[in-house]
């Protein structure tokens, strides 16, 4: 299985990766060859096989219903580039 | 041409824990901005979520009362997608392993006719955090007190016929997930929020139409005009010979009308896959029985009992039962007072004029249910009539004191001494001889009428307080001469 440019230019814009044009050709062949080692694994047999959702055979830990954080606005606001009035500031985005 | 709307509905109902779902976080509305997050909200690197014990009890109830699989092995997923307001870059949801399978709930719409709705599945998953698009130098402000408050998405089959049966559902949930507390119900600050998918078929079709989603609408009266808005602009489009455009749209309640917000097709790729930050929850049978063994009686039991027990009307008992605060007002006043129906219609009537004319919800009535229920006890002892109560509530609203009391200060007790009433109509019929003549010349149904002139003069004299019930035969006979 290989995939198009297109295909590795939508999947950078899913991810929000700026790719330049002669970086397009390369990222093809890599996810090409890793998507081949894929469509190997994929002539198992795994008629009956529940899907693995986790390596671990553990079950999830839980934690009590308490409020155990205390306001660190401060801290937080100091590592963004830009806030105003308590906010987070970033480029204006409208849906 | 004559259209089926088909109507599958989202509900997300913000779970009333203390802390956050993966977070130790505080929950609550109108805090200042980013006040109440963790690196965990945040999305920092190296956070790891750990699951609030508390919002897996509240799922596993719900599931219950809604008749519901309860997943027994559920698993966290990522759902992915870039928007500010949530820092990870994905939100963490449930995909395949849902905590709540399928279920269903069986809704009765006002003219009593009832269906059931399938539930297909109930998930957890964190909200997102705010944006807020004023204007800070031309830049979007973030508020991510929001983020990862847990949130329960109900998911209905595309079971719902019309905008009725749609806010009658939403109305059930509503009522359900408040008497299991698991949600404070406060549509208004988005405890409560639907998301519509909403298609048309020609009657008689198998296949269902294009759907558009109508998404967060925020109240059973919009849930209500989103839907016929909706239904009125598919079917305009399909009657000329268009296609719908599978989409997500926004209600403006203002222009009520819906509008594109972006195209479905091209916009998600969520690319879901299981959350490797958590492991699967694995139940046990001893914990889902334990749960199940804790729920309260759900609104619908409750409606059949106040039928069974207390001889109520369905319809009575629907409303009664609607709201978990105006059931137990209900059965409180009942408690004193031993007459259900006389509960019930004051309850319903009086009471519930009063709280409307001041917007005020029943658990934060003036009167309580007890101080209700000794009112009724003296309507039900004949002490003062049900015109006169309704003066006594209105003091009693007003902080004037107890029942008894006002009845005592203003001297409203009904007269029920039969030589007073006597000598009362008496000098009543002697200042009306026209009238006593005219009464005793005419045909029997005539004076069944005319009695009424009588009645009227001797309340007026009584000033209300002749007790009706003996005020009537004793008139009658009086009259005969």
């Amino acid at each position: 299985m290989s995939i198009d440019k297109e295909d590795v230019q939508k999947i950078a814009h899913l991810a929000r990766l700026a790719l330049a044009e002669e970086g397009v050709d390369q990222y093809q062949q890599s996810l090409s060859s890793i998507l081949a080692l894929v469509g190997e694994m994929q002539s198992v047999d795994t008629d009956g096989v529940e899907p693995l959702s986790n390596p671990l055979e553990m079950t999830q830990r839980l934690r009590e219903d308490v409020v155990t954080e205390e306001n660190r606005r401060k801290d937080f606001l100091a590592n963004a580039p830009e806030s105003e009035a308590g906010l987070f500031l970033v480029p204006k985005v409208i849906d | 041409m004559n259209w089926e709307v088909v109507i599958g509905l989202e509900i997300h109902t913000q779970l009333t824990t203390k802390s956050k779902l993966f977070s130790g976080a505080a929950v609550g509305f109108g805090a200042e901005p980013n006040t109440q997050t963790t690196l965990v909200d945040l999305g920092m690197p190296g956070a790891l979520p750990v699951f609030n014990k508390e919002a897996l009890r509240m799922a596993v109830m719900f599931g219950h009362s809604i008749n519901a699989e309860i997943g027994m092995t559920s698993v966290f997923a990522r759902k992915n997608y870039f928007y500010p307001d949530l820092p990870k870059g994905y939100q963490t949801s449930q995909m395949d392993h849902p905590i709540v399978g399928k279920g269903y709930l069986d809704v009765t719409l006002e003219d009593g006719t009832t269906s059931r709705i399938g539930i297909t599945r109930a998930h957890l998953e964190e909200d997102a955090g705010k944006s807020l698009h004023e204007d800070f130098q031309g830049m979007t402000g973030i508020d991510l007190n929001r983020s990862s408050t847990p949130l329960l998405e109900i998911v209905s089959e595309p079971d719902i016929r019309s905008a009725k049966e749609a806010v009658a559902y939403v109305k059930m949930i509503h009522s359900i997930v408040t008497y299991l507390g698991i949600c404070d119900g406060n549509m208004a600050e988005g405890s409560m929020r639907c998301d519509i998918n909403i298609s048309l078929r020609p009657k008689g079709q198998e296949e269902y139409g294009t759907r558009t989603e109508i998404k967060n609408v925020n109240s059973f009266r919009f849930i209500e005009k989103a839907i016929y808005t909706e239904i009125e602009r598919q079917a305009d489009i399909l009657e000329d010979g268009g296609r719908i455009i599978q989409e997500t749209r926004l209600y403006d309640p203002e222009k009520n009308e819906t509008r594109s917000m972006r195209s479905k097709e091209d916009a998600n790729d969520y690319r879901y896959f299981p959350c490797p930050d958590l492991l699967p929850i694995i139940l046990t049978q001893e914990y889902v029985d334990g749960i199940k063994a804790t729920l309260p009686e759900l609104p619908s039991q409750k409606a059949e009992r106040f039928q069974s027990e207390h001889k109520l009307s369905e319809y009575d008992a629907n409303v009664l039962s609607s709201s978990r605060a105006m059931a137990d007002y209900f059965e409180d006043t009942n408690k004193v007072v031993q007459d259900a129906k006389l509960s019930a219609n004051w309850v319903m009537g009086e009471l519930s004029k009063l709280l409307n004319q001041e917007q005020l919800e029943i658990q934060d009535s003036p009167v309580n249910a007890s101080a209700l229920g000794e009112l009724l006890a003296r309507v039900k002892d004949n002490t003062i009539n049900g015109k006169t109560a309704k003066d006594v509530l209105q003091s009693m609203w007003n902080g004037e004191g107890s029942a008894d009391e006002i009845i005592e200060a203003k001297g409203l007790k009904q007269v029920t001494d039969t030589g007073a009433i006597e000598a009362m109509i008496q000098t009543i019929l002697d200042a009306n001889a026209t009238q006593v003549e005219q009464y005793r010349s005419a045909d029997e149904d005539k004076q069944k009428k005319m009695i009424g002139f009588f009645v009227g003069q001797v309340m007026k004299a009584s000033q209300g307080k002749a007790n009706p019930s003996v005020v009537n035969p004793i008139l009658a006979r009086m009259l005969k001469g």
